[in-house]
């Protein structure tokens, strides 16, 4: 009783990738241990908690409730790609370290992509905006202070008003 | 010059690759190599005999290389899981088995282990096993365990697992003498640690070597290193433990060994190939473990000014199926009940008794919640009946700064005496004050109450044992690049210690931040260790890392001195530098770390002149006596006994009048844990702290039926906070107020966020609505049922105020409905 698989060609972070899986492969599992993209991560596998938030086409989505099958012909950008070509953080990333944005940082790749969306549609989100932006991923660290100063300084960083410490100005995702 | 660390809002260099997804979780691990997957067959019954289990069919599936049950266990693997922490008292301590045998006392239980080419295949095949099971009454929730109709374990008469009293004075007389006496019954209810990341293992057997090594999402690495051995009848040098990251932790992964943590290591011995298991959520909600659990009825005698004369609380503890480890959550509840106070007398008594749920393990703040919110309830409680400004019974009852060390008289969770280090309380509570504004709050409620707006204000303070025993270690080693390599045995859950030690070396060595590597929970870099558990690292490993690195200092400066010809009083360590102090001779660290270590053979230019012809006096051994090559410094910290953190918190709430909700208006926290290493990170655990404290207070609770199935295992079901149910802006004070037991003065700070928060919400909430508050957490639903419970006719109200023998000297009437508790 094999299993039947399907050739899927994935594009991920910019690079156009070829697999196999099964028709019931999650795109999560997919993405981290047919591709070892293990930068996304799962926490709950009933798309509540958002950590394996990646963007599809742009688009924050949970990938624990995708079929690896389903995001064929699709653009997918998980956290390794928000980082520059030159491995330089870009501005939500940079944000986070600045503003103590994480503790553990089993749940920050979902936030990362989620803010990255968020502000490329409102880059000059006001508190309330911003904390609207992160309502629906769970942080058990950091109480969320933190992350909704990392929202915003990230989009100070995006619009070239704050200074980012290190001389980063990361990779804009499509 | 270098910059002193210790004290600095440092950012974090552990970010660096977690922000990249770059960060090495237990799942991480091995992803690209031949890896085989677990799964486990778990117990969809609260109790339950197993008649027979029947596998046939379940190596059928392609895929699956092995399905055990007990019956496939033998030697250690097949007698129950250890049982951590005994204590005399502990007379019915019980442990699961790795696998069930025979019986099964908790839904979630696991009973057969299959590995297979992946986890989705793993899962097909546990769904062929097929159990029949025999049913047994479930004992579910502390009125059944207590009224023990029904048995958890055939042999614990009454389900009690262990009985313990402790009594400083005479409670009973000091209550028999006291003017006013007062009664209260106290709930508290379930909840869990909850980490993002759940559990998991994975275990690499060498066929070659006779070696394991096994990656566990744990806070103790030593623990399980241990432990895997003893199971495995492997020796010790044969095991190696690798904590990786964690993603998060908050008590849960203390306890150990789980089942899967031997199983997955004895699967990958059995198979020769490497084994990895990572639960799913719906496993962490019913087979990792939960706490809280308690009802306590305390009974206290007081005087005219609201000091306490005697305290007698019995409490009993929902501990679960099991034991493993053993009574320390309810010991640590007896003691810290008694927070920042000194009652006249007191005792103790309590019950931990058995249910068929999940087991009762620490979730931060460990028993500490509970005790907070117990003796806060009756601080509140006294105030209400004196009629009495809340603030002003708990000053009186506090101990003063001049009475420290303080004796109270009782043994502690470490078996030490109850002794606190160093405190300023009466300082934290008028800084609390300033903060939420206490003073003015009642013309806020007035004004409030003119919109038709109903307001509450509460306050609750703790004091917390930290920096718990035995001991950490921490190894210390300049490299010829002048890089130094840190190691320390506890584990890291995200609390940043690989910057905190870092500054703490970077300061005793003398060498910049960023030449500081640190490694946490790695037994291969330092096999003698304890765990992340009692907000000790910051504590425990700080104070062994800064010992290891003045040792290391001291042997710097002793081959320094050599080379520049100096004495070792005139030399500076400044980034890096050794160097004689008025002078421009300097020698740089790595050049020392060469000359450490005398060499025969040059590998670079850098050792040709450590080699045999460049250095070295022919009239003495190259390595002199009582010294070692390398330029390395290892130490212990051990310490008599914890050290006592502090704390305080008040919150302003507003409950809506018709739907009960409860908002947050204003929330501030004055805490004093000591001298603080790096504010940013110590803040971060504040507002972590306070987050998860606001779940457990309003939202959070493990809802189960009565035949004990958890109706709400999911994140959709289990009521988490996100960024809208946490207080937008949190007011943080510090005192620091340094502990005299360690070298750098710290005090823990990890849990102190969540242990006064059933406390002062219920506070607040009863403040609001005067109705005594009882049970927590609280929902808006069980406001609204209090409200209808409380509602009365208004000429039976008035007959029962009359009717009430109060000793209070004035009264407010706002609070007349507050007498459920009887006065007498």
């Amino acid at each position: 009783m094999s299993e039947e698989l399907l050739d899927v060609r994935l594009t991920v972070n910019g690079v156009v990738r070829e697999l196999r899986v099964p028709a019931r492969r999650l795109l999560s599992d997919a993405l981290r241990h047919d591709l070892a993209l293990t930068g996304t991560h799962v926490g709950c596998e009933h798309g509540v908690c958002g950590a394996c938030t990646v963007l599809v086409d742009g688009r924050p989505m949970r990938s624990c409730l995708m079929f690896a099958v389903s995001a064929v012909d699709s653009e997918i950008t998980t956290v390794e790609g928000l980082t520059g070509s030159d491995g330089s953080l870009g501005p939500v990333q940079q944000a986070f370290a600045e503003c103590h944005g994480l503790q553990c940082g089993f749940c920050t790749p979902g936030f990362l992509t989620t803010i990255t969306a968020g502000l490329r549609d409102n880059p000059e989100p006001s508190e309330d905006e911003a904390r609207e932006m992160v309502a629906g991923n769970l942080c058990r660290c950091t109480g969320y202070a933190n992350i909704v100063k990392s929202v915003l300084r990230a989009a100070a960083l995006r619009d070239g008003s704050g200074t980012p410490s290190s001389g980063t100005e990361g990779a804009e995702v499509p | 010059m270098t910059t002193k660390m210790f004290g600095e809002k440092v950012q974090r260099v552990e970010d660096q690759r977690f922000l990249r997804g770059k960060g090495r979780y237990v799942d991480d691990v091995l992803v690209g190599h031949d890896v085989l997957h677990a799964a486990v067959l778990r117990s969809p019954h609260a109790h339950a005999r197993i008649v027979d289990i029947d596998v046939s069919g379940v190596l059928d599936v392609d895929g699956v290389l092995l399905v055990w049950t007990h019956d496939d266990l033998t030697g250690a693997m097949a007698e129950p899981l250890p049982l951590l922490i005994p204590h005399p008292q502990l007379t019915h301590g019980r442990t699961q088995y790795a696998l069930a045998k025979d019986e099964v006392n908790y839904v979630g239980e696991a009973i057969a282990f299959v590995v297979a080419t992946d986890r989705y295949v793993a899962e097909d095949a546990v769904s062929r096993i097929r159990v029949e099971y025999e049913f047994l009454p479930p004992v579910v929730g502390l009125q059944a365990a207590r009224g023990a109709a029904h048995l958890v374990h055939d042999d614990v008469p009454g389900n009690v697992a262990a009985r313990l009293e402790q009594e400083n004075g005479d409670a009973r007389a000091a209550l028999d003498a006291a003017p006013h006496t007062l009664r209260l019954n106290l709930d508290i209810e379930r909840s869990a640690s909850m980490p993002m990341e759940g559990r998991g293992t994975v275990a690499r057997w060498d066929t070659d070597t006779g070696r394991l090594t096994v990656w566990t999402s744990t806070q103790t690495s030593t623990g399980v290193r241990a432990a895997v051995a003893a199971k495995l009848g492997l020796d010790l040098a044969q095991v190696e433990v690798v904590t990786p990251d964690v993603g998060g932790g908050f008590g849960v992964k203390i306890n150990h060994p789980w089942p899967e943590e031997v199983l997955v290591p004895l699967a990958a011995r059995a198979l020769g190939r490497p084994v990895k298991f990572t639960e799913d959520r719906r496993e962490h909600f019913i087979s990792a473990a939960h706490e809280r659990a308690q009802v306590h009825r305390v009974e206290v005698g007081y005087d005219d000014e609201g000091r306490i004369l005697g305290l007698d609380v019995h409490f009993w503890h929902d501990n679960g199926a099991y034991t493993p480890y053993g009574i320390v959550l309810p010991i640590i509840t007896s003691t810290q009940l008694l927070g920042p106070y000194k009652p006249g007398a007191y005792r103790v008594v309590f019950e931990s008794l058995y249910t068929n749920t999940v087991m009762v393990t620490p979730y931060r703040g460990a028993g500490r919640p509970q005790g907070c919110y117990v003796m806060e309830r009756t601080m509140d409680a006294i105030a209400a009946a004196l009629g009495k400004d809340r603030t002003e019974v708990r000053s009186v009852n506090f101990i003063q700064p001049d009475e420290f060390p303080y004796d109270h008289g009782l043994i502690f969770q470490d078996g030490r005496e109850l002794e606190y280090d160093s405190g300023d309380y009466p300082a934290s509570l008028a800084k609390l004050k300033t903060l939420i504004g206490w003073d003015e709050f009642p013309a806020f409620r007035d004004e409030m109450a003119g919109e038709g707006r109903r307001v509450g204000i509460g306050l609750a303070c703790y004091v917390e044992g930290t920096g718990v025993g035995p001991y950490e270690g921490a190894h210390v080693q300049i490299e010829t690049s002048g890089m130094v390599k840190v190691a320390t045995g506890l584990t890291t859950q995200g609390q940043g210690h690989a910057t905190v030690f870092a500054q703490i070396v970077a300061d005793a060595l003398g060498v910049p931040f960023e030449s500081v590597e640190v490694v946490t929970g790695d037994t291969r870099r330092m096999p003698y260790a304890v765990g992340t558990y009692a907000s000790r690292a910051a504590v425990m490993s700080g104070s062994a890392v800064h010992l290891a690195a003045l040792r290391a200092r001291e042997k710097v400066l002793k081959i320094a001195a050599e080379a520049l010809e100096a004495a070792e009083e005139d030399l500076d360590i400044v980034d890096g530098v050794v160097s004689v102090r008025g002078t421009d001779a300097s020698i740089d660290l790595g050049t020392v770390a060469v000359l450490s270590n005398p060499l025969r053979y040059a590998f670079d230019e850098a050792s040709k002149a450590a080699t045999q012809f460049s250095v070295g006096d022919p009239g003495k051994a190259p390595v002199p006596e009582d010294e070692e090559p390398g330029l390395e410094g290892k130490d212990f910290y051990s310490p008599e006994r914890s050290t006592f953190a502090s704390g305080m918190h008040a919150v302003i709430v507003e409950t809506d009048p018709d739907t009960a909700e409860i908002r947050i208006l204003k929330y501030a926290v004055v805490h004093d844990c000591g001298r603080l290493i790096n504010p940013m990170i110590v803040e971060g655990q504040i507002q972590g702290g306070v987050a998860q404290g606001v779940g457990g207070a309003l939202l959070e609770r493990m809802a189960y039926d009565e035949n004990g199935q958890l109706l709400n295992a999911s994140f959709m079901d289990f009521l988490m906070p996100y960024v809208t149910e946490v207080p937008a802006h949190i007011d943080i004070d510090h005192l620091e107020t340094p502990s005299p037991l360690n070298p750098l003065g710290i005090k823990g700070a990890g849990e102190a966020g969540v242990i006064p928060s059933a406390a002062v919400f219920a506070s607040a909430i009863e403040d609001a609505e005067g109705i005594p508050i009882t049970a927590m957490p609280i929902s808006p639903s069980e406001l609204f049922a209090l409200r209808q419970q409380h509602a009365v006719p208004p000429e039976t109200a008035a007959r029962k105020t009359a009717a009430r023998k109060t000793p209070a000297k004035k009264p407010p009437a706002k609070k007349a409905t507050r007498a459920r508790k009887e006065t007498s």
